[in-house]
């Protein structure tokens, strides 16, 4: 048996489907209606709430704590203020990422690092010889997603501190049906969002007060398969779907560097020494030879070839995980990674590796796609990400 | 007075004038539109009736928006979001429903439960639709032939339509032959024994139209609301953010960033001839636009008999659009709420208030309500089709509280002693009424309400009759004859005067074919 989330009670009930994925060893819904449409539509036009406890969280405290996170990963820890949430990747000592995911600064000497994969050993071994305690708050600690443009109105409607002021990336204490929460602005689908915190033990009646507070909002509780197309269109990576953690790759060309991924943005190349700098210090010298990528897949390109066999076009309503090969001139150039209907922008998108120097923006080159059974082709080009990026996303 | 030069103008800014813009200014030239009103949109309108209440005032729904124009205009980059709109809910007389649920496994279940044999055949039928819409929808990309005459334009649409039809499999050819000329109360007798589902099934033949279920020719009509549904992935069915007038928000925001002026509070007096050539437009207030190209995108009767000396225009062309049925047979009630419908039938809060709700409990029913309006009254029971905006997109409405939007058939343009006040307050009683036998609750939950009828469609939409598709989809108005014969291809017997809205082919609905294939059109003729 797989374990359940501090919300269980709640999610199950309304699992329409009892479809359960896994994530880090939880139940996790994969959706709760018969199909994801309107859970991706409230996140797009109304509030969607997701339960993202099976996150891991780990709490990182003590003098040395801005030190540690600092050595682990490649953005500039030391600068964070207090109520700052950064995202940012973490490497081996190649410059190979090994996860992703957001640290806050909670207090001067407090951080709490959400992640994906298991980093407690990653954490504890870089932390040797400094005074820091680390702790797996992952059991103890629930949370809650809640996105999409009316999702502060929801939450002002049910939180005891006005909320107004809370910037992007940035987080406070607050208080829902008594419970104390924190509350970050933050979230996985580039949209207006919040993560809500909060003690395991307490959380259902802080699910029930955002229901409560959403119903007249249009809050609709939503999973994975909404997730997973919102956080495409977004242009967010997943770990495991678009890149191999550094410590799980069986051979070298599974891994990738921060630059490869496109989280060049991410690298503080100025700060002092951190996994993997030298590392980085090179590649961004040498320059990258992969980069990743959003493609925009030629519609018209596709109908034709669906027309070819007298069909209109067929695209699954899911984001598709599996990796397509992309040419240009006849040669694979590389590969999706991710890839879907993006139904906001009525466009074919996709998450891609490419290579130099096919990886400029503009570039036209062709998608590997299953006809009816038969290899093709469809016209595609680089584009920038995020695919989708609402005004209301950081105002 | 003041005069102005331009490349085009569009006289009409509904989504097909605003489409037809939008496309010649795509192709470079300077076009200004000129809207009536002071908002654009036409029947495709959002307003704000009562205080934070927004009725999507005459067209309710998105359903056959051609995907090459969301896709050419970049719309949804201009705001144009779909929301799913996902079951239909029919309660029965009896007090049980059946719907058609968001899954096809729960639909046939549901369908089950009525009849074993009617859900099998439920999936044959979808089968033949999808097959039949994919027959006919290439129909709709193509600009019709002149059947009588050989000029080589017309050689070229004759070899086209005659390419399509020999495409088309010989039983195709048939079922397509039977469709078109068919009763839909017929066609689904042969398929279906469950008289709420045959009901519900052959509205969709008679809307817009003032025709029963049992008239020949609603087949087609129900298989022209059917085309909306075979785009795949693109699909355009649903509810338009922010209602119909987010639809055509977004079209006016691609126009004008394709150089389009938009000029609204510009009601248009008369054509401008000049040597025997459209050369511009007179406001009603003495200003005039000049142009190369003059497009109206209202309705045929206005286009030719209005806007336009009759000198201009042959006789028997003259004829042809005076004898054009434009007879409007459907109407709205636009209601505020406090609370939701609460049906008997299923009663509480649900997935049924996230959809449409249709009044049709049998084909009869349907027939009956045109009984009545046959001889120039309003259905005593009348088919409603109902949706709930603000369960859908929550701007429609104040948190808790609600919109509701019932499209109404038989509501005659053409009432017995002429529409008045108590007319208008019998047709909203007859709808409340009805409502309010499957619901019980929605006479205590109106807060406000809104009665649309064809006369109200035409003062405010300005559409004549009042007729939703500006001229009836009956079959000798389709094609190569809408809206009158060897002038179906946007042209008009006026050089330089064209006509790309509703009432040209292929028709209505908010689908925009017409303004995009009229643009494609006269851009072949721009000669400089």
């Amino acid at each position: 048996m797989l374990k359940q989330t501090p919300f269980h009670a709640r999610t199950s009930a309304i699992n329409q489907l009892q479809n359960w994925r896994r994530w880090s060893g939880y139940y996790t819904a994969g959706l709760y209606e018969m199909t994801h449409e309107r859970e991706y539509w409230a996140v797009r036009n109304s509030a969607a709430l997701f339960d993202v406890s099976p996150l891991l969280k780990y709490l990182v405290q003590g003098a040395d704590a801005a030190r540690l996170l600092n050595r682990i990963v490649t953005r500039d820890v030391l600068k964070m203020t207090v109520g700052q949430v950064i995202y940012t990747p973490w490497c081996d000592s190649h410059g190979k990422v090994l996860d992703d995911g957001t640290i806050s600064r909670l207090e001067e000497n407090t951080f709490r690092m959400t992640s994906a994969e298991p980093n407690l050993r990653w954490l504890t071994m870089n932390a040797a010889g400094m005074d820091v305690s680390i702790a797996d708050v992952s059991a103890n600690l629930a949370a809650l997603s809640l996105q999409g443009p009316k999702s502060r109105l929801i939450l002002k409607g049910c939180s005891t501190k006005p909320l107004d002021g809370l910037k992007y990336f940035r987080l406070m204490s607050n208080e829902i049906a008594g419970i104390p929460v924190t509350i970050s602005r933050t979230g996985y689908t580039g949209d207006l969002g919040y993560e809500i915190w909060m003690d395991s033990s307490s959380a259902l009646p802080v699910w029930d007060a955002l229901m409560s507070a959403g119903h007249d909002y249009g809050v609709t509780p939503a999973g994975m398969l909404a997730l997973d197309v919102a956080r495409v269109e977004a242009g967010l990576i997943l770990i495991e779907t678009d890149y191999t953690a550094a410590h799980h790759a069986i051979i070298e060309s599974q891994k990738s560097s921060p630059f490869e991924l496109g989280l060049g943005w991410a690298v503080n190349l100025e700060k002092t020494a951190f996994n993997g700098k030298r590392a980085l210090q090179e590649e961004k010298t040498r320059g990258s030879d992969w980069l990743f990528v959003g493609l925009e897949v030629d519609w018209t390109g596709m109908e034709r070839l669906y027309r070819e066999v007298g069909l209109p076009p067929q695209i699954p309503s899911i984001t598709v995980r599996t990796s397509l090969p992309v040419f240009v001139g006849g040669v694979q150039v590389g590969y999706a990674s991710s890839s879907a209907w993006s139904p906001v922008l009525k466009k074919y998108i996709a998450l891609a590796h490419i290579r130099r120097p096919y990886f400029e923006i503009g570039t036209q080159l062709v998608l590997e796609v299953t006809v009816e059974h038969q290899r093709k082709y469809a016209p595609a080009r680089v584009v920038k990400t995020p695919f989708y990026e609402p005004e209301w996303k950081k105002s | 007075m003041s005069v102005h030069e331009y490349d085009a103008i569009i006289i009409g800014g509904g989504h097909n004038g605003l489409i037809n813009a939008a496309y010649l200014a795509r192709a470079g030239k300077k076009v200004v539109l000129l809207e009536r009103r002071s908002i654009v949109g036409g029947a495709a309108v959002t307003e704000e009736i009562f205080p934070g209440f927004r009725f999507t005032e005459f067209s309710y729904v998105v359903s056959l928006l051609r995907p090459e124009i969301i896709r050419e205009l970049e719309l949804p980059r201009h705001g144009l979001k779909i929301l799913p709109l996902p079951s239909t809910f029919t309660p029965m007389e009896n007090g049980d429903y059946i719907a058609a649920w968001d899954d096809h496994d729960k639909t046939r279940r549901e369908i089950y439960r009525h009849s074993p044999k009617d859900a099998d055949a439920y999936d044959d039928y979808a089968r033949l639709m999808m097959r039949m819409a994919m027959a006919v929808k290439p129909l709709l990309s193509l600009v019709p032939p002149d059947i009588a005459s050989l000029s080589p334009r017309n050689l070229v649409g004759l070899l086209k339509t005659g390419q399509y039809a020999a495409s088309l499999s010989e039983s195709d050819l048939y079922d397509v032959a039977r469709l078109v000329t068919q009763a839909s109360g017929d066609l689904l007798d042969e398929w279906f024994e469950t008289d709420a589902l045959k009901g519900t099934k052959s509205a969709s033949g008679i809307i817009g139209t003032f025709l029963g279920p049992r008239s020949p020719g609603t087949a087609y009509v129900l298989l022209h609301h059917y085309m909306g549904e075979i785009d795949g992935a693109f699909r355009a069915w649903g509810f338009a953010k922010n209602g119909s007038g987010g639809v055509t928000a977004s079209i006016a925001s691609a126009a004008r960033a394709l150089g389009v002026e938009i000029r609204t509070d510009a009601p248009v007096r008369q054509v401008i001839v000049k040597n025997g050539r459209a050369a511009g437009v007179a406001l009603e207030n003495g200003d005039e636009f000049y142009a190369r190209v003059v497009v109206s995108a209202a309705d045929p009767r206005r286009t030719f008999l209005q806007f336009v000396e009759p000198k201009y225009f042959p006789d028997d062309f003259l004829t042809s659009i005076r004898n054009f049925r434009t007879r409007g047979s459907s109407g709205k009630l636009n209601i505020a709420l406090s609370e939701l419908p609460n049906f008997s039938a299923l009663p509480g809060e649900g997935e049924l208030h996230r959809g449409a709700i249709s009044i049709s409990p049998s084909v009869d029913y349907i027939e009956r309500a045109f009984d009545d309006a046959k001889y120039g009254q309003v259905s005593r029971r009348p088919y409603i089709d109902i949706i709930i905006p603000s369960m859908i997109d929550p701007d429609m409405a104040p948190p808790g509280q609600h919109v509701m939007s019932c499209f109404v058939q038989y509501v005659p343009y053409d009432i017995e002693g002429g529409w008045t006040d108590a007319k208008k307050e019998l047709f909203a009683e007859n709808v409340i009424g009805t409502i309010e036998q499957y619901a019980p609750n929605i006479r205590r939950a109106i807060i406000g309400r809104q009665v649309i009828t064809p006369v109200d469609i035409e003062r405010i939409a300005g559409i004549t009759g009042g007729n939703i598709f500006h001229g009836e989809l009956l079959l000798h108005q389709l094609f190569f004859l809408r809206p009158a014969p060897q002038w179906a291809d946007f042209r008009t017997p006026l050089p330089g005067y064209y006509l790309a809205a509703s009432g040209a082919h292929p028709g209505g609905g908010v689908m925009g074919a017409a303004g995009r294939l009229g643009a494609m059109e006269i851009l072949k003729d721009w000669r400089w």
